[in-house]
């Protein structure tokens, strides 16, 4: 009997290297996968995917009260918050912002500057800044983010159409990256990447976000996006070749299934292994699925993906 | 790989006849070709073009059948590498095993508890699929007896685990009409287990982990003595390991329709992971890659509710979401004076506001639009969820004549249609509810007053 041959991909392209950090800061590169995520047999994956932290500005208060276990009296300082998600292993730590929500004390660019410089005197890993989702807001404590972290090559989100000039603008005067983020459709990704290089970002200073859907959210739809773009990068097409980032822990957490303990359906289980696990098969499906970056919650996330990664990034895998 | 028109054509006797139906040979091909019809219909097929049409018109990978009746499993029969190619077809059946050395009553405990094991989501019951049952102890009399305990309290599909094939074949007398799995072949017993799968007419699985040309070749034994359903075990365990070979493996089947590999796989994620939770996630990384029948080695409802999800997420058709038929919909016993809402028909919206206007306690109206399967926010900006759709569909399902009043409460997601409702719908009042479902209550405990 013949020896079966295993058919393999020639792929042509290549995820680019987008690094965080440097310049004093420890730093982390993500990208550069020349073939689908873990299959090793057919090609190069010369950096593993990596995990951010969420940490926020201010106190959550809608929070489950597992996450408040977890994390305890640091929820109300963010340096220190940052400073114990480093110990649990964060790679990064994403910094949220939230405060200059107009719901959420509705802060400005000073409060912005004044927590941004905490937390990166607090840790030396990179940072990611994410400003509170509102356009206007977004705009000016990014901006003021930028500003003070000027050198330290932080990630700043979210970057979409309506506010890419401003974000890639400050971005390329501070030596910051974007964080680009589309609705889960893998054109509008692809068109956003273009108009972030047409205005003078380069290549290496773009993370794309497709959007999470959470398990049982919209996972599916996430989950193929991002396997279509990663396709169309490894396929040559160098403006869906970006690192991508998820935020499976806001994502999940935000469900019912994960945030409430009481009344809840008998067959839904235990709360706390049913949360965690809701936020660890999201975070690990986006994996799966090419996700570069992973934003998480729980330190029992970060954990477990760490240990499963590191097993599916050895070489004999 | 699917033949098309031409092709097949060539094969038929290109008389004419019309006694298939059809007016010409090409026009039964080309039917053929659509899966409109069976081969069957044309009387003069010739054997040679009947096993070459057949063959070629095999699907890549082999759809096997594990238990008998209603629960049965049934896997395989897939097309493609990713989902969005078009979509993946049998979900893989999630089995849980016990095994016989362990005490009775701490087996038909579990047994119980995985069987009466059901979870509801966006209105589809989930529930995990069968047992495998192994012989740990090596003793033949245990493996019968703890076989005959499952099988006595469970109608669902069994996975009966020996490499000795006397004890298979004293379990097989016992369990052989339920269709059991055969696990497994091995290079050493697979001509006495392939007469136990003749015998019996039961799928049988091929563990061979030396390698794919080696488990090619085993396969073809077994088959080659006319075994017809087989499941693969190429022997693979850790993460990294279990994709590459299962990638490889529906590579071959899909891609190079490669016969002899073109079977659904079974799973151990339990034999590599460290604890529960590492194998839950080796159990999601194999609903997403290409297992059949994943075998799992605890069972717990907080970690079987998320894995039933993933598995249904996977699993549903990308280019159609599941959706609920538009109309207005009873939650409770309403009377007229009823609270009304306003809801999308992707089921996933739907059952989130229905689930909790039931929890609420307070009787209500639930009128669904026609999103097109959309959810509030994406059906919004798709424009297919607008205030004309609204009040289209308000009049479509004649609402003034069943409830009293004249109020209607919209998602709060969507407050900014009020304006624009409030146009095309003069005589309603348009309520702005809160923005998640599980406020409902709350908020018509406090808003609602007929
Ligand atoms: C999955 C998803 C998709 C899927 C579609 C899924 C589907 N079948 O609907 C796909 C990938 C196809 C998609 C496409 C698009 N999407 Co989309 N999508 C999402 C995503 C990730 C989840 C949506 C979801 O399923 N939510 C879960 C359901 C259950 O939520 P829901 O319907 O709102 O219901 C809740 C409440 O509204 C409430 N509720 C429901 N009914 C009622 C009724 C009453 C009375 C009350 C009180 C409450 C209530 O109960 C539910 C639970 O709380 C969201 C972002 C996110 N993370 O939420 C974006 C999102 C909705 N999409 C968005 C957009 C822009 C789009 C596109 C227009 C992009 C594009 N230009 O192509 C397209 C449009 C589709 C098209 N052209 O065909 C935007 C909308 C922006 C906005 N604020 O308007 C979002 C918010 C993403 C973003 N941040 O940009 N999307
Ligand atoms: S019955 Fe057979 S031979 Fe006759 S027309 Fe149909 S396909 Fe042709």
């Amino acid at each position: 009997m013949a020896a079966v041959e295993v058919p393999i991909e020639k792929w042509t392209g290549k995820v680019h290297e987008v690094t965080l950090g440097g310049n004093g800061r420890k730093s982390v590169v993500v990208g550069g996968e020349s073939t689908l995520p873990f299959l090793h047999f057919e090609g190069s994956l010369p950096r593993r995917p990596v995990i951010a932290i969420e940490v926020r500005d201010s106190e959550p208060k809608d929070w489950s009260p597992h996450l408040v276990d977890a994390w305890g009296d640091v929820l109300a300082d963010p340096a220190a918050w940052a400073k114990k998600a480093m110990e649990y292993g964060a790679d990064i730590i994403a910094l949220s912002l939230r405060s200059a929500h107009p719901e959420e004390g509705n802060t400005g660019a000073d409060e912005a500057r004044k927590n941004v410089d905490k937390v990166l005197s607090a840790v030396d890993i990179p940072l990611i800044i994410y400003g509170p989702g509102v356009a206007e807001k977004d705009n000016e404590v990014l901006v003021a983010a930028s500003d003070v972290a000027k050198g330290q090559r932080v990630a700043l989100g979210n970057c979409e159409e309506k506010n890419h000039r401003t974000i890639a603008a400050t971005c390329i005067a501070d030596g910051h990256v974007a964080i680009g983020k589309t609705p889960i459709e893998i054109n509008l990704a692809k068109q956003l990447n273009i108009l972030l290089c047409d205005v003078g970002l380069s290549r290496d200073s773009i993370l794309m976000d497709p959007t999470t859907g959470a398990l049982g959210y919209g996972l599916e739809y996430t989950y193929s996006v991002m396997e279509r773009l990663r396709l169309a990068a490894l396929g040559g097409d160098a403006m869906t070749a970006m690192p991508m980032i998820c935020t499976a822990g806001e994502e999940s957490w935000r469900q019912k299934e994960a945030k409430f303990a009481e009344g809840m359906p008998e067959a839904w289980g235990d709360h706390l292994e049913r949360a965690l696990t809701w936020e660890e098969i999201t975070a690990f499906s986006l994996f799966a699925a090419g996700a570069d970056i992973m934003v998480v919650r729980h330190p029992g996330t970060v954990e477990r993906m760490k240990a499963v990664i590191d097993r599916l990034m050895s070489e004999s895998a | 790989m699917a033949l098309t028109g031409i092709e097949i054509y060539k094969h038929l006797p290109k008389t004419n006849c019309k006694e298939c139906g059809f007016p010409t040979c090409l026009a039964f091909a080309m039917k053929l070709a659509a899966k409109a019809v069976e081969l069957s219909l044309c009387p003069y097929v010739s054997e040679e073009a009947q096993q070459a049409l057949e063959a070629a018109s095999r699907p890549p990978i082999r759809l096997v059948t594990i238990g008998a009746g209603e629960s049965k499993i049934e896997v395989g029969n897939e097309v493609v590498m990713f989902r969005h190619e078009k979509t993946f077809y049998h979900p893989p059946g999630f089995v849980v095993r016990v095994k016989d050395s362990e005490p009775a009553d701490a087996v038909g405990k579990l047994v119980a508890e995985v069987a009466g094991y059901s979870v509801e989501r966006v209105g589809i019951e989930l529930k995990m699929d069968g047992f495998a049952i192994e012989n740990e102890s090596k003793d033949g009399g245990n493996f019968v007896k703890c076989v005959e305990l499952v099988s006595s309290k469970t109608d669902l599909p069994l996975i009966l685990m020996s490499t000795d094939s006397s004890v298979m074949s004293q379990a097989l007398d016992k369990v052989a009409s339920a269709k059991p799995l055969i696990y497994a072949a091995n290079k050493d017993n697979w001509e006495q287990m392939t007469e136990l799968a003749l015998k019996h007419q039961c799928p049988l699985a091929v563990c061979e982990p030396e390698g794919m040309s080696e488990l090619a070749e085993l396969v073809e034994n077994v088959t080659g003595k006319g075994v017809e359903d087989v499941v693969l075990d190429p022997g693979a365990r850790d993460f990294g390991p279990s994709l590459v070979n299962l990638t490889q493996l529906r590579r071959l089947a899909v891609r190079k329709s490669f016969r002899p590999l073109g079977y659904p796989i079974i799973t151990f994620p339990g034999e590599a992971a460290a604890n529960a939770e590492e194998e839950a996630l080796l159990a999601g990384q194999q609903v997403a890659k290409y297992a059949g029948i994943i075998v799992l080695d605890h069972f717990s409802p907080g970690m079987a509710y998320p894995l039933l999800t993933l598995r249904l997420n996977i699993y549903t058709d990308p280019q159609k979401p599941i959706q609920m038929s538009p109309g207005i919909y009873e939650i409770g016993t309403p009377k007229p004076e009823s609270p009304l809402c306003v809801t999308t028909n992707f089921s996933l919206t739907y059952f989130s506001i229905a689930g909790e206007l039931e929890s609420s306690g307070i009787p209500s109206w639930l009128l669904v639009c026609d999103t097109e399967g959309l959810s509030v926010l994406t059906a919004w900006s798709a424009g297919k969820f607008d205030a004309e759709r609204i009040a289209k569909t308000v009049k479509e399902f004649n609402v003034a004549d069943t409830v009293s009043h004249r109020s209607v409460i919209l998602p709060g997601k969507v407050a900014v249609l009020r304006g624009e409702l409030e146009e095309e719908l003069p005589e309603w009042k348009i309520m702005i509810g809160p923005p998640e479902a599980w406020d409902v209550g709350g908020y018509l405990k406090q808003h609602w007053s007929a």
